[in-house]
């Protein structure tokens, strides 16, 4: 009747209005789905059997009705931990909330349930968002479903390896500094990291409130079009959402790039691994051959953005984790693991009387030029494409002592944290059998556009079609 | 022997009464309200929840800053204060610290035939914390917690170091609470806790070329920079390479020099108790001091049982709050337009009002300053000076009326205050004889009542003064009636 595993959100929605397949039967199997794989890739800390269900026959009870319903409807998704769930546990992934039950839904949690989206889970991920492999979770890794021998990508972990192995059809991320668009490179995904600003922060437990990007993940662009379409606006709550206009992403996906200007930013490919590199260019040439126009840019603050984002973020990170002081709920602080920690640390120091100017207050000057750079691009060019991450999925282990080489990981991704722009991970190939992924990048509230780019590379290659060996 | 000067700043901080807290939409008036019942996941810290400013508590703030002649910034801020206490849900507090609402003010204040003006550094709001109380659960010591005030609006004065005496300060905290109660901002109430007072006190050695009780706002202003600390302290340390000791005293300093230490004081929930807190400073430093040390950085609070102030905390250490924009609420720009609106709303202040009364109505200013002591009641005096015009009724007149007689303006309109006074006056204007008569002509046709009254039903006198209103239409005093009356019964 259906295949979990290649299905789409677009065929299932189909599938679901053509009264082909039931909500509860997708739902079903989506849950078993995620129960059998849980044990080999530990993609989920929470899985919400019984809620999904009761949200899946209401579904199917509308359908019947014949009620006018969201392409998101019936659709079975995960929800990274990360997100305040009523009712269902809510970990931040860290011990630290192990027993925390949420009072309310987070906006963008409300917002699904409103398109009557049904939640399966909640997904495994580095303690609060702090990683760049899912090895730091306290509830235990996650691993990559291409290969179970290597991290599927951090911090998203769960989120990414539960949709590219196919136990739901999209997942929630949050994306700080790459936590989406790192982990949808290592899973063969499309990860959007939206314009700050574009969707609601408020219920998703803050890492660092002037950098988190509250995004999903999908298998296609038309996917993740969608599920962009119920999250996006401004919301009353997060006084940092924006008021510009919501585009409906759904319009001109299928438009192509012909005539588009496409910079290709040298800083982010001079010391790149040479294999990721011939892959990248290589996609640039198929939006070449697509008709998209092609140039050299330059974003020349680039080499400061892991400097500055280590004092920005782990500032913020000291502030808000202030507020887990085990008196309300969770446990007390020692409860909290070492990165954690370390950032607590870091954050205070640079937050200190007489080191304020020389940390956070230099790195918020820089961060004005890297938004500068952006800002300067974008005159001239429509979309940027570069690399996703710097190395393959490297193997489990490879960096967990090593803070630093965990850091830069994120290498390519924080300046568009910095600079508040959104990004949109597109796979776009594979070396030795792992995946790999390239980032279009475009100015503030340009989704529509990163989507119509993604879309026209993605048709070229249906690189999603490749699923992992190991667990057909 | 050294004399000194006391030199005073005052930290006062007053609950905006807005309908909802100052970050989410809990209904702020928390007063007598169950414990925890007025809280939602923003100001109880909750994981995930974030912050929405309160427009009115804005404007209100800025309104304040008006009112104690501050400027306006164009372009504002929230930041982060960071510190622990177990009644701060966030770990932080939502305050402003580079860049408030309002800087730069000055409040004058009376003292005897004094008057002064106190300079204010800046008015910044910020948000309140929960309330702990200390008590017994089942034989166990606990501290309980209630949220219901996490989160109101608290709008933070602070002063320049320009008072000299305790009654300065509480002359200057009297002031605050009128101008609260004036523009409508705070019913600013010492015993419930909407107003609380924190002073700061030190001495200094008089020096031979500075008059002792000297005002010095201009010279002492605060420079306009960043300030890392809370303000009186900042200048403390920076001066603090001018060494405060007694056998070395630099006479050559002048009234910009502060002590290098101060001690500020808490737990204060009276006018009177700041007066006495301040009053037992001064003898306590200066007694330290005239030992040849000095007195310790420290907060203290006021004990009222063993009339003492007491060291609650010592802060020889300057706490390092950590301050940050806040980055969940965006900087605020504030156009030309809306702050000219704000000035249009801003209501006539106290001492305006006072030198109007004084004017317009005559008054001299024992009389006006009672009367402009409230808005309310300045308001009902000026709606009543209007109705007396029509009765030719003077204002002189009726600012006598209100003030000796200590009329109740909640239960009486201006218009009708205005007509009681008329009648009265009418009814002395009855002539005697006519009046006589009246009472003559009750006193006939009402003779069962009369002899009621002789054989000791006194009460019966009443309704004799009842029909002689009557006859009159109410234009008589029914005092005399009641002597006149008595006088026939005999």
């Amino acid at each position: 009747m259906f295949d979990l595993t290649t299905l789409t959100i677009k065929e299932a929605a189909h599938l679901l209005a053509k009264k082909q397949v039931k909500a509860k039967e997708l739902a079903q199997a989506s849950v078993k789905r995620a129960k059998e794989l849980n044990a080999k890739l530990n993609s989920f800390i929470t899985i919400s059997e019984d809620l999904a269900l009761t949200q899946a026959e209401k579904v199917d009870q509308l359908i019947a009705d014949n009620q006018k319903l969201n392409p998101l409807a019936g659709i079975p998704i995960g929800v990274k931990d990360i997100y305040s769930t009523e009712g269902i546990k809510t970990t931040a992934g860290s011990k630290v909330l192990e027993n925390y039950v949420p009072v309310y839904d987070a906006t963008a949690i409300a917002r699904l349930k409103g398109a009557d989206a049904v939640i399966i889970g909640k997904t495994n991920h580095d303690a609060w968002a702090h990683g760049a492999s899912g090895e730091n979770s306290d509830f235990g890794l996650t691993k990559n479903p291409y290969d179970l021998t290597r991290v599927p990508g951090g911090s998203s972990s769960g989120s990414a390896a539960a949709v590219a192995s196919s136990a739901c059809l999209a997942a929630t991320g949050t994306d700080t500094g790459g936590s989406i668009r790192l982990p949808a490179a290592f899973c063969n995904l499309v990860g959007l990291k939206p314009t700050y600003g574009r969707v609601s922060r408020y219920g998703v437990i803050a890492m660092a409130s002037s950098l988190d990007s509250i995004g999903h993940f999908t298998k296609t662009v038309c996917d993740n079009v969608l599920f962009l379409n119920v999250t996006a606006g401004r919301d009353h709550l997060d006084a940092t959402t924006s008021g510009t206009k919501v585009d409906d992403y759904t319009k001109d996906t299928e438009k192509g790039v012909k005539d588009l200007k496409i910079g290709i930013p040298k800083e982010y490919f001079k010391d790149l691994d040479i294999k990721i590199k011939e892959l990248t260019l290589k996609a640039v040439k198929t939006l070449e051959k697509l008709g998209a126009k092609v140039e050299e840019v330059s974003l020349p603050h680039t080499q400061y953005g892991v400097a500055t984002y280590y004092i920005i973020q782990p500032s913020e990170v000291s502030s808000n984790l202030a507020r887990y002081d085990g008196i309300r709920f969770g446990k007390a602080r020692e409860a909290f693991g070492a990165e954690a920690k370390r950032r607590i640390i870091l954050g205070t120091y640079t937050l200190s009387a007489g080191y304020y100017d020389a940390y956070y207050l230099k790195a918020m000057k820089v961060r004005r030029l890297i938004k500068e750079d952006f800002d300067n691009v974008f005159k001239r060019v429509d979309a940027l494409i570069c690399p996703t991450s710097p190395t393959l999925p490297f193997k489990l282990g490879e960096k967990v002592d090593d803070p630093l080489q965990m850091y830069l990981s994120d290498i390519f991704t924080v300046t568009q944290n910095l600079a508040g722009v959104p990004s949109l991970n597109i796979p776009c190939g594979f070396i030795q059998d792992l995946p790999v992924g390239m980032q279009i990048v475009g100015p503030h509230f340009s989704e529509k556009l990163l989507y119509q780019v993604g879309y026209a590379y993605e048709q070229e290659t249906k690189w999603y079609k490749r699923k992992p060996k190991l667990l057909i | 022997m050294v004399r000194y000067e006391p030199i005073i700043g005052l930290e006062v901080h007053i609950e905006l009464s807005t309908a909802s807290k100052m970050f989410c939409a809990c209904n702020a008036d928390y007063f007598s309200a169950n414990p925890n019942t007025h809280v939602c996941p923003v100001c109880l810290g909750l994981p995930g929840a974030m912050p929405h400013a309160n427009k009115k508590a804005i404007e209100l703030a800025q309104l304040f800053g008006l009112a104690l002649g501050c400027k306006l910034n164009n372009f504002s801020k929230f930041d982060r204060k960071n510190y622990f206490y177990p009644d701060l849900a966030k770990g932080f507090q939502i305050s402003q610290y580079d860049l408030p609402f309002s800087q730069n003010g000055k409040v004058e204040i009376k003292t005897g035939d004094k008057t002064k003006k106190i300079g204010i550094t800046r008015a910044h709001l910020e948000e309140d914390t929960g309330k702990l109380t200390h008590t017994q659960v089942d034989g166990r010591n606990v501290t309980l917690i209630d949220f219901n005030r996490s989160g109101v609006p608290l709008l933070e004065i602070v002063t320049e170091p320009d008072m000299r005496s305790a009654q300065e300060a509480k002359a200057y905290a009297q002031s605050l609470q009128q101008i609260a109660r004036y523009i409508g901002a705070s019913d600013a109430d010492m015993e419930k806790g909407s107003m609380r007072i924190e002073p700061n006190v030190s001495l200094r050695p008089i020096s031979r070329h500075s008059e002792p009780f000297n005002v010095i706002a201009s010279e002492t202003k605060q420079s306009q920079g960043k300030l890392r600390e809370e303000s009186h302290s900042k200048k403390q340390k920076k001066d603090s390479s001018s060494k405060f000791t007694l056998n070395a005293v630099n006479m050559t300093q002048n009234d910009t020099w502060l002590p290098e230490y101060k001690v500020e004081l808490k737990n204060i929930n009276s006018f009177r108790f700041a007066e006495k807190a301040i009053e037992y400073e001064i003898k306590r430093q200066g007694q330290i001091l005239d030992s040849g040390k000095i007195p310790a950085q420290e907060t203290r609070g006021w004990n009222e049982n063993r009339q003492a102030t007491v060291s609650q905390r010592s802060k020889e250490f300057a706490h390092d709050y950590r301050y940050f924009p806040e980055p969940d609420l965006p900087p605020l720009e504030f156009d030309q337009k809306y702050l000219n609106r704000l000035i249009s709303q801003l209501p006539e202040l106290p001492d305006k009002k006072l030198e109007r009364f004084r004017k317009e109505f005559a008054l001299g200013s024992y009389d006006a300053e009672i009367l402009t002591r409230s808005r309310e009641l300045a308001d009902f005096f000026e709606e009543a000076a209007k109705a007396g015009k029509k009765h030719g009724i003077g204002s002189k007149r009726l600012a006598n009326e209100l003030i000796n007689k200590k009329t109740d303006i909640e239960k009486i309109l201006p218009a009708e205050f205005v007509l009681q006074i008329y009648k009265t006056s009418q009814a002395a204007q009855i002539p005697d004889d006519e009046l006589d008569k009246i009472i003559r002509d009750v006193l006939s046709q009402n003779i069962k009542a009369a002899e009621d009254y002789k054989k000791g039903k006194k009460t019966s006198v009443e309704f004799l003064i009842g029909q002689v209103q009557k006859m009159t239409k109410g234009a008589t005093n029914p005092q005399k009636v009641k002597e006149l009356l008595l006088n026939k019964l005999k």
